[in-house]
């Protein structure tokens, strides 16, 4: 009880005994855990590296910078994968997560078996990291765009295929009803009823994927899987750190210019 | 022309919600169902085009037993029973065209229907129904850009472009303010007169259904305690209905209003319930 | 239109097309069909390298329907130990340092300069993917989970400050006008007008950034900096796939479980 009655004053406190009880418990208890994890980190940490970090940053951005802006002209090919390699790789996870969620969606699933294994299908493909997928595809079809491709496809699927069918699920009934009394067939009532219901949000979704999967394909290549990642990873071998500062101007400029397209489509379609 | 024997509907939650229905409409007949929320208005409607299966008994439209159709054969009958519905039930994002001409989707092939490329014939008929009900300036309007009462004669107009023999209306003028109620009572019923249509209403307005139904079905409970003429509704048969005092202890009480009723459609139907 | 017509005619009817504009539409749908072409024309494929890879593929499928956890299980679990106490530590600091900067990075409550400096770190930190970042932290701090720890700190502070600084300019002006009149200072105003607003959601982006930070610290020990990650790209060098397959795995039940918890932990907070 917030409110105690001790002789006949009244004494309020936020929180009744128990609570505050459960709430100390619970911050002593995740301090620990904390303290235990920070001498785990610190204990593997060179501190002597760790003190001369801001002389090495100065030392690094004086390298990096002026960019050899020379070197633009090798990135523009790099580039020009990269963009395929999020969009392609966007279009694959797209035509799979579509079909995908239809399947996974309680009130549009054939089956609840068949939804639990395409929520299987899902939870991997969300669980694994884009670049873990490409060191996958990289040893499976070799290096280069394609594995990229792969890559930013299978982790789409999941992604996607999240948000596709959470947005089926939460479509209102009453048309589906009024469009299965006409008389149509299952694949109609999809058609007509709920599709009109989640293309908005497929497609928001589908954009804003795509503007993620243009950071991510930025660093496919330090793989293998082709873009300008592999131009990073060489100019970081060979420590070309003037490469390097041209390199992240670049992609902070196309990763700014997707984030305002998409946002802007984004727009047109809500 | 609709024939109900025996029909009974017990919930999976095992709510009762109709008991030992019979009841037989003939053809060109306005019907009104009548009776308080949770008396099995919704689910006797819908036991007829079996979005709701029916438990027990047979239902008949001519001389097809719905009851026993397989799933191809329920989708024709659909075909033959037009509906029209409270919440107006249209696809939003849809334009009225294709809300209404989604009434011929029991007659044309999928990707006729994908391509929005229906037969000339239903796109004539379909520009003479929105003339009729007068909506013809809003053809290529989306659906949520119109008022509730110009939504409701989409509805009308798609239910109609089935070219159906029986007309299902599931409390047509609840979401309408009264002037607009009576317009479109009064088109459904003049509709289904020049159409020769059976029709069953199934209506909260007692003086609504007066007005403008032939033959007046009572339902409490789940089942009839009223099947007459509109006359003969007296004071008495209104409390046999909806009991006298029971009227506003009934609605507290059992939270059986048409959206509990609508819950557990949705629950039988194993599809979880959206909020509206 | 309805006037002229009379009824007994044909009228026809197409559905109006999405982009009214035809130069607009056809521009549109052959720029994309052009694109589309360019870029899949662009994927260099060797069939060759395709079909080896296809052997391959079989090879790993095969190595991972049977995972090795024994051979290598201490490398594994140091790994993934490292992995989980990197991400404990990382969220518990990025949660604490992401509050000034979202405070800061609200419009209705930071002046300019304050606005602008913690806008643009947000961005910065947005606009990088973590294992680029990742990249600079190892050359700052030398190889090892300190570097993976900055790098999961950073990136959450950009991604729980921008939605915490748009909650907050978002909030209810009322409660912020009722606590104002009550003369209570700056801070006061804070924790009694603004922080109830915002701190449910907060709590729940925190719990579902570490979601994202295990997941990400996965990766981060390719170029480096601690984890599992690096283990997992040695398992691959070596052609280990049975190994690679047993740490995959583990990842997996690792993501899920974390999801799992902090679904419920989240509904609780609800």
């Amino acid at each position: 009880m917030p409110v105690r009655q001790i002789d006949d004053r009244k004494l309020w406190q936020r929180y009744d005994t128990a609570t505050r009880l459960r709430l100390w418990g619970g911050w002593i208890g995740t301090t620990l855990v904390v303290f235990v994890c920070w001498q785990v980190i610190s204990g593997a940490t060179r501190w002597e590296f760790v003190a001369d970090a801001p002389q090495q940053l100065s030392q690094f951005i004086g390298r990096m910078f002026p960019p050899r802006w020379g070197y633009l002209n090798e990135l523009w090919l790099p580039l020009w994968d990269t963009l395929n390699i999020a969009t392609l790789g966007t279009l694959l996870g797209l035509g799979i997560a579509f079909p995908l969620s239809f399947l996974a969606a309680q009130n549009t699933t054939p089956h609840p078996l068949v939804r639990y294994v395409a929520l299987l299908i899902i939870v991997v493909s969300r669980s694994v990291n884009s670049l873990i997928w490409a060191l996958l595809l990289v040893a499976i079809i070799g290096p280069g765009v394609l594995a990229g491709i792969f890559a930013i496809g299978l982790r789409s699927i999941g992604f996607m295929g999240k948000l596709f069918y959470e947005s089926i699920e939460e479509t209102s009934r009453e048309p589906v009803e009024a469009i299965t009394a006409t008389g149509a067939s299952p694949l109609q009532v999809l058609s007509y009823s709920i599709l009109p219901q989640v293309l908005p949000s497929f497609a928001g979704v589908s954009i804003f994927r795509w503007d993620i999967n243009i950071r991510e394909a930025t660093v496919v290549g330090l793989v293998g899987a082709g873009g300008i990642g592999l131009n990073l990873n060489a100019s970081v071998n060979a420590l070309q750190w003037s490469q390097v500062g041209m390199i992240f101007i670049v992609i902070f400029v196309v990763v700014l210019f997707s984030e305002w397209v998409s946002a802007r489509v984004r727009q047109a379609i809500i | 022309m609709l024939r109900l024997q025996h029909v009974s509907k017990r919930y999976p939650t095992g709510n009762q919600a109709l008991k030992e229905i019979n009841l037989t409409v003939p053809e060109g007949q306005v019907v009104a169902l009548i009776g308080p929320s949770g008396a099995g208005k919704s689910t006797l409607i819908r036991c007829v085009n079996r979005l709701v299966e029916p438990s027990e008994g047979q239902i008949w439209l001519r001389d097809t037993e719905i009851t026993r159709l397989s799933t191809r054969g329920l989708r024709h009958i659909r075909r033959r029973i037009g509906m029209i519905f409270q919440e107006y039930a249209l696809v939003e994002r849809l334009s009225v065209m294709e809300n209404v001409l989604s009434g011929r989707l029991g007659y044309v092939n999928f990707w006729q229907s994908w391509l929005r490329r229906y037969p000339q014939a239903d796109v004539d008929n379909a520009f003479q129904l929105l003339e009729r009900v007068g909506l013809l300036d809003f053809v290529d309007q989306r659906a949520d850009a119109l008022s509730g009462g110009q939504r409701q004669r989409v509805g009308i107009a798609r239910a109609l472009l089935q070219d159906p023999d029986l007309l299902l209306v599931d409390e047509p003028t609840a979401s309408l303010d009264p002037k607009t109620s009576r317009q479109i009572m009064r088109l459904i019923t003049e509709l289904a007169q020049e159409r020769g249509l059976a029709v069953v209403i199934n209506i909260h307005d007692v003086p609504l259904a007066q007005m403008y139904a032939q033959r007046i079905v009572g339902l409490r409970a789940g089942s009839v305690v009223y099947d007459g003429p509109p006359e003969g509704l007296t004071t008495a048969q209104l409390t046999t209905i909806y009991g006298e005092e029971d009227w506003d202890r009934n609605r507290q009480a059992d939270p059986a209003d048409e959206d509990a009723v609508l819950a557990m459609v949705a629950q039988d139907a194993g599809q979880p319930r959206p909020a509206l | 239109m309805a006037s002229i017509a009379p009824v007994a005619t044909s009228r026809r009817w197409r559905k109006p097309p999405l982009i009214r504009n035809p130069l607009v539409r056809w521009v549109t749908v052959i720029g994309a069909l052009t694109y589309l072409v360019l870029a899949i024309q662009s994927v260099t494929v060797n069939p060759e390298r395709l079909a080896r890879g296809i052997q391959r593929g079989q090879r790993i499928l095969a190595a991972f329907l049977q995972p090795d956890f024994v051979s290598r299980w201490s490398d594994i679990q140091a790994g993934i130990l490292e992995s989980l106490t990197m991400t404990v530590i990382a969220t518990v600091i990025g949660i604490i340092i992401s509050i000034p900067i979202g405070f800061g990075a609200a419009r209705n409550l930071a002046p300019l300069p304050i606005y602008l400096f913690c806008r643009a770190l947000i961005t910065l930190s947005r606009t990088f993917q973590e294992v680029i970042i990742a990249i600079v932290f190892v050359v700052m701090f030398g190889f090892g989970p300190f570097a993976g720890v900055c790098t999961l700190v950073f990136a959450t502070v950009g991604f729980l400050s921008k939605l915490l600084a748009e909650d907050i300019e978002e909030i209810d002006p009322a409660q912020v006008e009722a606590i104002r009149a009550t003369g209570a200072s700056w801070l006061k105003l804070v924790t009694y007008a603004v922080l109830p607003q915002v701190s449910p959601r907060l709590v729940g982006l925190g719990i579902y950034r570490f979601d994202i930070n295990l997941r990400e610290s996965a990766v981060v020990g390719i170029v480096g900096a601690g984890g599992i990650g690096a283990t997992l790209q040695t398992a691959f060098n070596r052609y280990d796939y049975d190994v690679a397959s047993a740490i995959l795995i583990v990842i997996i039940v690792l993501v899920m479980a974390t999801e799992l918890i902090s679904g419920v932990v989240r509904a609780r907070l609800q």
